[in-house]
């Protein structure tokens, strides 16, 4: 049975070729073909104010939509012994691994950063669907690892923003490895009286699913994601029957009673706020008082008297 | 009847023709066939002995997956007393693709928990080839809060190709389920000893052998997908197992140098489906020695380290 469907190929190379032309200024909604000039779609957060499609956003400019002003720090990740199975197949693995920075100007495929939201001081591991499907090898368990210490060490909640196409299969057996490695992690936070709040993004399977990704105390999940241990390939091949609509997607799971919510990606940080806030019993914020990321149109954190 | 894999030919071969001798001499108690046959039977002994001694990757695979193997059901009634199966997840089912409950091991209350694949046609769908759903995971979830309370040690047999890839199984919340198991594995504070017995395959797999020690038998894999799965992905081609296979280091002996297992248990010649009752001993003496190496280990201890050992894993490289 295979993690990684076939789905994640189209999506890849769509991704790759917006990316082949950052000079082009319009570019077209995948879902409605609406015409989006890019200003309006990056004001959007890549999502289409047509269709409410959400699209690809790199990590980057998701954290600077989460954190007040736009501003986070990094935080180091370890890197692990690369290629440790000296894994062969039709592309050596380094290569692979060389040609994923490249395209994405990443290191690998999960950035761990720290800052305030909402005031509220948190550490968010975000995944990145561009580098390698976003798959979950070593690296990925070492920022989860990193992200969580870094959460108990700061006292401050863990939001983690998942997108897989499931198991680094050059890591092989330590790609399985992952799962009880960063169950581990997450169950540091929590025990440690933490938020852990998990934001499941398009698309995010296997074994990804599988460990950390369903382990929040909260999940949320953005429109129409797909979400699911077996892809739906897999499961109409094995099944012999056409799934319904809407199959294993964000809302669909909602129903099913795997997700707490469904929430819009320019409503995430506002989301955040209010959860984190409610959860480590702080007082609330009255409406418009969050600096918005940009910083423009916004009373400086220290001038509202608010603590 | 013996079922011969592709790469054991030559074997069949040699194993038919003293058979047919010995059945010409049944029908003819005047012909002497004893000698030749003798000579057949060495003869095949040795082919056995050369072709299991260095097995490829992918043959590994096919011996794992050997229909005549020993499977969960044939360990816990050879090795244990007083088994008494515990059933159902309290939510929704029971999950047959997965036994489980209390049982001895040399007079010891043990929990027992297992992937079954079943021997036949029937039982084999009455399993669901051992393919867990989530009822599954959420059963092995209580029986291990029940260990853990009882403070009796849990032994995992480990024997899937997969979870359950079905409709009902993603909306019941597979991930979830097997998410939970893992953590699950990970948090009690008693031992937990895992075999895997033949497959041991991606996330299906791990919900049960996230234990202190894990052992393997020798010719048993251990893979974050099948050869097959990796295959049609990395090659696009299914037909490339066996360089799928060999890639992906799925074989006991490469995972012990990984020291993602701690143990491997020596099968006899030409594998455990040729011998199930040497197979099933000689786990039942790894299960033994094992378990005894948390002889008066505090319970805080055992948990932390289990833990630490998964934290520290990936220090290795082949
Ligand atoms: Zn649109």
């Amino acid at each position: 049975m295979s993690w990684i469907s076939n789905f994640t190929r189209p999506m890849i190379n769509s991704l790759f070729s917006r990316r082949e032309v950052p000079e082009n200024l319009w570019s077209k909604c995948d879902n409605c073909g609406t015409m989006l000039f890019h200003r309006e779609l990056s004001d959007a957060l890549y999502t289409c104010p047509t269709c409410d499609h959400h699209m690809f956003i790199t990590p980057r400019e998701r954290l600077k939509s989460l954190f007040d002003l736009g501003i986070f720090t990094t935080v180091s990740v370890p890197d692990p012994i690369v290629d440790p199975l000296h894994f062969k197949d039709q592309k050596p693995y380094p290569k692979r691994l060389a040609d994923a920075r490249k395209t994405t100007s990443e290191h690998e495929a999960m950035l761990v950063a720290e800052g305030n939201i909402g005031e509220v001081k948190a550490v968010v591991a975000v995944q990145d669907f561009s580098f390698m499907a976003g798959s979950m090898g070593m690296y990925v368990g070492n920022a989860i690892i990193a992200a969580a210490q870094r959460a108990v060490e700061l006292r401050a909640p863990l939001i983690l923003f998942s997108a897989a196409g499931g198991a680094r299969m050059q890591e092989g057996i330590l790609s399985l490895m992952q799962m009880p490695r960063t169950t581990v992690a997450v169950d540091m936070v929590k025990e440690a009286g933490l938020p852990y709040i998990v934001v499941l993004t398009h698309p995010t399977t296997g074994g990804v699913t599988a460990s950390y990704a369903m382990l929040g105390d909260v999940h949320i999940a953005e429109p129409n994601a797909l979400i699911c241990f077996a892809g739906p390939r897999v499961i109409e091949q094995t099944i012999r029957e056409k799934l319904p609509e809407g199959f294993q997607r964000s809302e669909y799971l909602l129903d099913h009673g795997m997700l707490d919510r469904v929430v819009h990606r320019t409503q995430m940080r506002d989301e955040l706020a209010t959860l984190l806030r409610l959860l480590l019993n702080e007082r609330p914020r009255s409406h418009g008082d969050l600096p918005s990321p940009e910083g423009e149109a916004s009373v400086p954190a220290e001038a509202t008297g608010t603590a | 009847m013996q079922n011969y894999l592709d790469f054991e030919k030559g074997l069949a071969e040699i194993e038919g023709k003293a058979e047919e001798l010995r059945a010409l001499a049944r029908q003819d108690p005047e012909m002497d066939v004893e000698e030749e046959a003798a000579a057949l039977d060495k003869k095949a002994q040795a082919l056995l002995s050369d072709l299991y001694r260095d097995l490829t990757p992918w043959r590994k695979a096919q011996v794992a997956r050997h229909p005549s193997r020993p499977h969960c059901k044939d360990y816990i009634e050879a090795l244990f007393t007083e088994y008494t199966p515990l059933a159902g997840d309290r939510n929704f089912a029971d999950d047959p693709a997965v036994m489980g409950g209390l049982a001895r091991l040399n007079d010891r209350p043990v929990v027992v928990i297992g992937q079954e694949k079943g021997n036949d046609t029937a039982s084999r769908i009455a399993r669901n080839f051992g393919m867990m759903r989530p009822e599954g995971y959420r059963k092995v979830v209580r029986l291990m809060d029940l260990a853990d309370r009882f403070n009796l040690p849990v032994i995992t047999l480990v024997d899937t190709q997969g979870a359950y890839p079905g409709k009902g199984a993603e909306e019941r919340g597979q991930s979830e389920a097997i998410a939970r198991s893992t953590e699950k594995c990970l948090s009690i504070r008693v031992p937990l000893i895992s075999v895997i017995i033949g497959e041991g395959m991606s996330g299906g797999a791990i919900a049960l052998t996230t234990g202190n020690k894990v052992a393997m038998l020798e010719h048993a894999i251990y893979t974050v997908i099948s050869p097959e799965g990796c295959a049609s992905i990395l090659w696009k081609n299914a037909e490339k197992m066996r360089e799928a296979a060999e890639a992906l280091r799925l074989t006991a002996q490469n995972l012990r140098q990984l020291r993602v297992i701690d143990r491997i248990i020596d099968e006899p010649i030409g594998g455990a489906q040729r011998n199930p009752d040497a197979a099933i001993a000689a786990v039942g003496r790894t299960l033994t020695a094992l378990l005894a190496e948390f002889d008066g280990k505090d319970r805080d201890e055992i948990r932390s380290d289990r833990r630490k050992k998964f934290l520290e894993m990936g220090a290795v490289a082949l």
